[in-house]
């Protein structure tokens, strides 16, 4: 190929880059009910001409005519910590306040430093750490089968997932095949966790903007899936159950019975939430147009899962890099258009779908056979050998304390969590314990991208926007 | 004066080849992943299933991450640190990237040594690696030079020593428990 081809080939592709889709004013979309709304609640209410014409827009103007210099405070790249009043700006008209970080919508505790022209607000500066642990250097003293029970408790509401993105990662050092029902298992519970985590979502998303009764709501269908969680494994949450190698236990008897009791409530709560939400003014009002992130910002930003679906981003890592024989179900990746608070909502609604519609599929086709490898280097013997034989206790014994070795190297794997890409990022060093554990959690990312998101909005969508992108604490800070 | 010609011819053979030799250097198959290699000298490469893996020096860093964003890997994943202590180069930055349209997934490990590390920021290319450089600074003590806010972000600003370093102890706190003398 010569130079020329190259440049030309760069400057195309830089093209493209540019020629992102910009997305569509939520306006434009049922004008005709909107303004019906609007003569419903809000008619003889309105603000001032001035102040509407910077906020009903939401965050979607963030990229407009602002100079370079307020564009780079926007973005995250240049942040000032002391703030200087503006001369223009009357210094009644801006204050900052903090919310948090013991703000009860904060989902844990992360600390919002805002800076308010009256309701507009104007800059935010995330700052995070208050429960930060040090996850990430106790699993360096871990031993690698001890890893799940690190990890699982970093994003606390889809534990299995933080413990399939560790197990695929030691796997693909460990080059061991997984059983198919080890790997089918694997998949029913990460999608059922995908259902429980959406339908929280959707109960403190309806909390944090006036919906009471969808946090109560929410909480009851979220229990029955966690009820069969505590049956398979144990606990409720912070399973420990999908560990390398397989996992834990094979589903308990009955198990066929739970599910098809899940398939038959799950969708009647879901139907019931979609009809105190669907058409309701209040909502509508909420979350329409609110919260903007466009396809671009989620790129550059690395806002990954429903909230860059919702801004019409056709990436799911299950169909592009799929995992643990996602591929053989069918499922769809649903999409929105505004990338709103709003579409968010349906993406999640319809993603609860299709999670269920995974599960049906392996309830009909559920292979019999082994739920952990046969390798003995990774997996303690049957429990019947043990009785057995002194060699095999010593075995099990041997594992469980001093652990397996893993061959040095360094792994990359992700998995689609009900939030986003969650990718685990681990190195060996040839010995029993992780020589290195990264876990790249979209709570993170998503935490950072918050200002896009909330610049130049009115103080009362902050908390739906904050809300409408789930960050966990747990996972941001580790 | 036969001689001479042919000595002179040898030797401009000989710069003929070195001159050949120089630029054939092995590259990549896949035209992307080539066209992000090749303006840098010092980027080695490994390929697997579904993510390439490219190795670069501090130097060339930046433009390597620059040239990626140009070639389709526009969305930024993740950036962490390594120590590999005893190892030299001492430290890793790892920096993750996905290109959405032709699903792939690029790794960029950058080594670097010495107590206070130096890495160009890659915030200027990728606005998203603003919390994660501040991370890495903050766990590893490596300097992103050009980062606009390079600040503790995990640890208390007052913390001293950087945690995740290989040399940086676990460490534990005494407690003391109630009545535990007399316990027997």
């Amino acid at each position: 190929m010569s130079d020329k081809d190259t440049t030309e080939e760069q400057q195309d592709a830089a093209v493209a880059v540019e020629e992102t889709p910009a997305v569509d004013a939520p306006m434009e979309r049922g004008e005709a009910g909107r303004r019906r709304l609007h003569e419903m609640w809000v008619a003889g209410t309105e603000e001032r001409a001035d102040v509407r014409h910077f906020t009903d827009e939401g965050a979607q103007e963030l990229l407009g005519d602002e100079g370079p210099d307020v564009l780079a405070i926007q973005r995250g790249t240049v942040v000032e910590d002391d703030y200087e009043f503006d001369d223009s700006v009357d210094a009644e008209e801006r204050q900052i306040i903090n919310m948090g970080p013991q703000h009860p919508s904060t989902h844990g505790v992360l600390r919002l430093q805002i800076e308010l022209e009256g309701e507009t607000v104007r800059r935010v500066k995330p700052i995070i750490g208050y429960l930060h642990t040090g996850m990430e250097k106790t699993g360096e003293t871990l031993t690698w089968l001890q890893g799940p029970t690190n990890v699982t408790r970093m994003d606390y509401l889809s534990p299995f997932h933080n413990e399939l993105a560790f197990s695929l990662a030691v796997e693909k050092l460990l080059g061991v095949d997984i059983p198919e029902r080890g790997q089918v298992i694997r998949i029913l519970m990460t999608e059922l966790n995908r259902v429980s985590s959406h339908l929280l979502w959707i109960a403190t998303q309806g909390m944090d903007i006036g919906a009471i009764s969808m946090m109560i709501y929410g909480w009851r269908e979220r229990e029955l899936v966690l009820d069969f969680f505590e049956k398979v494994t144990g606990l409720r949450m912070n399973h420990n159950y999908i560990r390398p190698g397989g996992v834990a236990a094979d589903l308990p008897d009955g198990w066929e019975d739970d599910i098809e009791m899940l398939l038959r409530k799950v969708p009647e709560g879901v139907a019931e939430y979609r009809e105190i939400l669907d058409e309701n003014p209040i909502f509508l009002d909420r979350t329409y147009g609110v919260g903007v992130i466009t396809p671009a910002e989620c790129r550059a930003y690395g806002v990954t899962g429903p909230a860059a679906r919702a801004s019409g981003i056709d990436f799911d890592l299950r169909k592009a890099f799929p995992y643990s024989g996602i591929d053989k179900y069918e499922f769809e990746v649903p999409l929105g258009k505004h990338g709103d608070v709003l579409d968010r909502y349906h993406v999640r609604i319809a993603e609860i779908d299709q999670s269920l519609g995974i599960v049906r599929q392996i309830l009909e086709t559920m292979p019999a056979g082994d739920y952990r490898t046969a390798d003995r280097k990774v997996t303690p013997p049957p429990r019947k050998r043990i009785d057995e034989s002194m060699e095999a206790l010593i075995h099990h014994f041997k594992i469980f304390t001093s652990g397996f070795q893993v061959p040095a190297g360094e792994a990359w794997q992700s998995v689609e969590s009900p939030r986003g890409e969650l990718g685990v990022y681990v190195v060996s060093a040839g010995g029993a314990r992780p020589w290195r554990v990264h876990v790249r959690g979209p709570s993170f990312a998503h935490v950072q991208a918050l200002p896009v998101a909330m610049t130049d909005s009115l103080i009362a969508d902050a908390v739906a926007t904050l809300a409408s992108l789930d960050p966990v604490l747990g996972d941001v800070d580790r | 004066m036969a001689d001479e010609e042919l000595t002179e011819q040898t030797a401009e053979e000989a710069v003929a080849e070195e001159a050949s030799a120089a630029p054939e250097r092995e590259l990549p198959e896949q035209a992307v992943l080539a066209a992000i290699v090749e303006p840098h000298e010092s980027a080695t490469w490994q390929i697997a299933d579904d993510e390439w893996v490219v190795m670069v020096s501090a130097g060339e860093y930046h433009s390597l991450a620059a040239a990626a964003l140009v070639n389709g890997f526009a969305t930024f994943i993740d950036l962490c640190g390594v120590d590999y202590f005893r190892a030299r180069p001492r430290f890793e930055v790892v920096l993750t990237l996905l290109n959405y349209d032709d699903p792939m997934r690029l790794r960029v490990r950058v080594g670097v040594d010495g107590d206070e590390p130096v890495v160009p920021s890659v915030t200027d290319v990728y606005p998203g690696a603003n919390f994660y450089e501040r991370e890495t600074y903050d766990l590893f003590g490596i300097d992103f030079s050009g980062h606009p806010d390079l600040t503790r972000i995990l640890m208390p600003d007052d913390w001293e020593g950087y945690p995740l370093r290989k040399d940086y102890a676990v460490g534990s706190v005494p407690i003391q428990f109630k009545d535990a003398h007399k316990v027997q």
